[in-house]
């Protein structure tokens, strides 16, 4: 008997729990959570990596402005995939509930929206510009990628957070604006190392190149996924 | 064993199963001024509550009974139930939020209670009403029919008042008080719920708000939307 008392007899070994079973790696598409806080290019990187990937990839797009559709607008508007493989998923005043707590419509989305375009590889989930503790569910997303403004303040991955620290790869934006800004990059690349074991890639989205090595680390992660393997997610590039 | 620990599960709005991002139409009757403050939120609350609330919360008892009286034809009910259901909403909007929510309330009540009648809702094409399913996910969490109606009526109580608060910036307690008294209300449905659990789908209640139905209809052609409805 443990201390107090306290019976675990009736505690379910792992492997005999009912509930919601993970998905194996490779038995369905590979889905990638974007979060991060307002206007640190969230849209953009997503609008980035369709450019990059849509002539090799199934992809697909779930996205969950807080306020407007304008997220799903911006990705229509700039034709960077076509309209009906881009979901908008209403989050009723509380983007981090529905990609952490309460992930019942965005998993109705997506599989909604991979079922509608089966065969999917790659579904992209953007969450709505929200704090820095918000986080994805294990239950919704594989991989996910955390974004931060180079012009948000230098001052923020020191912060920390969940985001920042669990993120498979986290991501700072906008380095072209640090000297207009008086932001230290660099300071920011170190203060996001030490809060992280995964890797930090400064960039500049200006155009979708910008992304490239965001690219080639998810097509690294997709690719570990459909071989069947479990995501390593250690390495930049 | 007491049932109360599991439907308090079920009752509670944190429940994985999407309720938090529903407003129940309030968000539209917010943009139209219908709800601007608690006196008006209360206004708007009973009226849904005993047109489309009543509705619902006898589809969600029949559900549940069909359940609990071990009806061996279950598929041949929520058919019934699905047909009836569809002929009470005008809203084409209305049918498919009450569908995708009910999709999404199957599958995290599906993991928590593996009960062979919400397998069967699962299974469903295009998914089951939110009300039927709740039914079910009630019987399956060892709930009556009563319990299923009420329940109804508690989540769309609390899904009116959560938007309320949220985009209005009302006192939420207020807002929590003001919900307390209504559901003093709720009693007269538990005789009904006995009666429903019985009926003929076709003789269950067909109450439903024209105001509602517009508003939806509205609602889903904005561009700009916080709640799913």
């Amino acid at each position: 008997m443990p201390p107090h008392e306290i019976s675990l007899d009736g505690v379910h070994p792992s492997h005999e729990r009912v509930g919601h079973a993970p998905d194996l790696p490779g038995s369905r598409p590979l889905r990638v959570g974007i979060g991060g806080p307002v206007g640190s290019g969230k849209t953009t990187l997503v609008g980035a990596l369709c450019t990059l990937l849509r002539d090799r990839y199934s992809l697909v797009v779930v996205t969950n402005d807080i306020f407007t559709s304008e997220d799903a607008q911006a990705l229509k508007a700039a034709a960077v995939l076509p309209v009906e493989r881009i979901t908008a998923v209403e989050t009723g005043c509380c983007p981090h509930t529905a990609i952490r707590d309460d992930i019942a419509a965005n998993l109705d989305a997506v599989e909604q929206t991979e079922a509608l375009h089966d065969p999917v590889d790659l579904t992209l989930i953007e969450s709505g510009g929200d704090n820095l503790t918000a986080i994805f569910s294990k239950g919704l997303v594989d991989v996910q990628i955390f974004v931060l403004d180079t012009a948000g303040g230098d001052d923020v991955p020191r912060k920390g957070g969940p985001g920042i620290s669990h993120a498979d790869l986290l991501i700072i934006n906008k380095v072209d604006l640090a000297p207009y800004v008086g932001a230290d990059v660099e300071r920011m690349v170190s203060d996001a190392i030490a809060r992280r074991t995964g890797p930090v890639l400064g960039l500049s989205l200006c155009t979708p190149e910008g992304a490239t090595d965001v690219a080639s680390w998810l097509i690294q992660r997709l690719s570990e996924w459909q071989a069947g393997q479990p995501i390593s997610a250690t390495q930049a590039r | 064993m007491s049932t109360l620990p599991a439907l308090l599960l079920l009752a509670d709005g944190r429940f994985p199963a999407g309720g938090y991002a529903n407003s129940a139409g309030a968000e539209s009757a917010m943009q139209c001024g219908e709800i601007v403050d608690v006196v008006s939120m209360e206004r708007y609350l009973r009226g849904r509550l005993w047109t489309s609330g009543l509705t619902d919360a006898s589809f969600a008892a029949r559900a549940c009974a069909g359940v609990t009286s071990g009806d061996p034809e279950l598929r041949d009910l929520l058919d019934l139930l699905d047909i009836e259901y569809d002929a009470r909403t005008a809203s084409l909007r209305l049918r498919m939020v009450s569908r995708q929510l009910g999709r999404q309330l199957c599958r995290s009540a599906l993991a928590v209670w593996p009960h062979q009648a919400l397998q069967e809702a699962a299974g469903y094409s295009g998914g089951c009403h939110q009300a039927v399913v709740l039914g079910l996910a009630t019987a399956a969490a060892g709930g009556t029919p009563p319990d299923a109606a009420v329940l109804v009526l508690h989540h769309l109580s609390g899904a009116v008042a959560t938007a309320a608060v949220r985009m209005l910036g009302l006192d939420p307690l207020t807002a929590s008080a003001t919900q307390a008294r209504v559901a003093r209300d709720f009693e007269v449905v538990l005789a009904d719920a006995e009666r429903w659990a019985t009926d003929d789908p076709g003789d269950l209640p067909a109450r439903t708000g024209t105001m509602a139905e517009v508003l939806a209809e509205d609602h889903g052609r904005w561009d700009a939307r916080l709640f799913v409805a």
